[in-house]
């Protein structure tokens, strides 16, 4: 079975091409190509314009590098929601005009979904288990019973983590996106200079808030001689990424703890950070849990991870009507009938 | 990304909130005088409780979602309470990005029709687009907490908005 997975929820247009057996053969990403030969001019970087005039072209270079037409795909998977609404709606009417005209099935994805199933791609996921959600636009904690079957557990209260990142990172300077700069100059920092809040931490619920953190660093900052040394930045950096990845890890096992499940898993963006990455697989060892990372190029926003949840779908025969629509908020949402 | 903000000494009106909870009730005092329609933007540098403002603004409105939290990535929230609340943050947006591209346009529809309120985090990108409205400004106060919130109205002030700010 081939899947072609399209993704326009946010900035970037992404396809891509899974194969049930050979796995990912394809995953084109907007920014990441060159089109310029198919339109001649530069490529906008927002919004459902943009989509617009890149999606066409990116299936085209899908199917011309592996020598295939719309007829050798078994089907399209798309993002539903969340997202800004007319991006959402350049993809998923794509979608459907392709699944009307070919007479494919049409999976219709929640974004989410994507992120925590692209953990598919690394390896079978172990579940029942609780995923940690985190990116520029969503930090949550989802408890996946099985694939299809979801439940939030926690989410947060103001900023998302990786917003948190980047708006740190614009005051100190560092270039936007904030998360993997952050991480990469805090690799330098003097651990034992900064100590910033964890916020909520007596909060006994799932539940994050980063607005707090933003505050206490940019006061940290202002404090500092001006123009910032590169050692200041890497002590800050080193202490934000200490307080994101302590209250996030801390988080994600009190739900693994609270739900009973022996997996964790990490997904989005900000899962791509190496302090998360390694703190969480720590955790897991001592706590006896399993834990994989996920494969740092299906962390960020990308087709593959939505072609890995249509696949999921249609190998259960599950496919969704014509008249799907899309959503620009809605939390996750199960597909499976609860059993 | 550079967004300049207003000088504060353009706002006629401005009073101290000593922390959190005074800019939510702002917020929240803020909201029962919406009747629809109105555009209020949101300026203030990162950390001056823009969002929390917002969340003050929803919960005076009864709006019926758990997560009124920051659009800085999904660009719109749109909420569901008394009136309908469009919280837009264009802190991602520069001068050369086209708000057609966001549906700007069917969002400023909603408010003409007075069936929604716009509040505007990052609204410089926005302000040729806007006839009258509503402004705050947060700035920093002398602690950690103190925030000044300033108000001015383009082209006024409406009284009962003015004796609103009296009471923080």
């Amino acid at each position: 079975m081939k899947i072609l997975g399209i993704e326009t929820s946010c900035d970037d247009t992404s396809v891509a091409l899974l194969d049930e057996h050979e796995g990912v053969l394809e995953n084109l990403v907007s920014s990441q190509i060159d089109l310029h030969d198919h339109f001649g001019g530069v490529v906008p970087e927002l919004a459902s314009r943009a989509h617009l005039v890149n999606l066409l072209p990116l299936i085209d270079v899908l199917l011309t590098r592996r020598s295939l037409n719309l007829a050798d795909i078994d089907g399209v998977a798309v993002t539903r929601g969340p997202g800004l609404i007319g991006a959402l709606l350049v993809g998923l009417s794509t979608a459907k005009a392709i699944c009307w005209a070919a007479g494919k099935p049409l999976a219709a994805v929640h974004h989410i979904e994507g992120h925590m199933l692209a953990n598919e791609l690394t390896a079978p996921m172990e579940l029942p288990a609780a995923v940690l959600v985190v990116s520029g636009g969503h930090t949550e904690v989802i408890l996946v019973r099985e694939i299809g079957l979801y439940e939030r557990l926690g989410w947060t209260l103001d900023d998302a983590a990786g917003e948190c990142y980047d708006k740190c990172a614009q005051f100190m300077g560092l270039p936007y996106p904030g998360g993997p700069a952050v991480d990469r100059v805090a690799e330098g920092g003097d651990p034992g200079r900064f100590t910033f809040p964890r916020p909520l931490h007596k909060d006994p619920r799932v539940i994050f808030s980063f607005s707090g953190l933003k505050t206490a660093v940019r006061l940290e900052v202002e404090r500092l001689p001006r123009p910032l040394s590169e050692q200041d930045v890497a002590d800050v950096c080193h202490a934000l990424r200490e307080a994101v990845t302590d209250v996030l890890t801390r988080r994600l096992f009190q739900a693994a703890q609270e739900q009973g499940v022996r997996a964790v898993y990490l997904a989005g963006g900000v899962a791509a950070n190496s302090l998360l990455r390694t703190r969480t697989a720590e955790l897991a060892t001592k706590r006896g849990l399993h834990f994989v990372a996920p494969d740092r190029a299906y962390c960020t926003d990308n087709a593959a991870m939505i072609a890995q949840a249509g696949l999921c779908r249609f190998r259960v025969g599950y496919r969704d009507d014509l008249s799907v629509d899309s959503f620009a908020r809605q939390p996750v949402t199960s597909w499976l009938p609860l059993p | 990304m550079e967004h300049p903000l207003p000088d504060s000494g353009l706002f006629p009106l401005s009073r101290l909130s000593d922390g959190p909870e005074a800019t939510f009730r702002l917020g929240e005092r803020v909201s029962k005088l919406l009747r629809g329609g109105e555009i209020v933007l949101l300026w203030g540098p990162l950390g001056a409780g823009k969002t929390l403002f917002v969340q003050g603004v929803c919960r005076g409105l009864e709006v019926d979602d758990p997560e009124v939290n920051s659009p800085t990535f999904t660009l719109v929230n749109t909420y569901r309470g008394r009136l309908t609340v469009h919280h837009l943050d264009l802190y991602r947006l520069t001068e050369q990005d086209d708000l057609q591209d966001i549906g700007i346009e069917a969002l400023l529809d909603d408010a003409d029709a007075a069936e929604a309120v716009l509040l505007v985090e990052w609204p410089d990108p926005l302000l040729p687009w806007l006839g009258p409205r509503l402004e705050f400004m947060a700035s920093h106060g002398e602690g950690e907490d103190e925030r000044i919130w300033h108000l001015r109205g383009l082209p006024d002030v409406p009284e009962s908005w003015a004796a609103m700010m009296e009471e923080i």
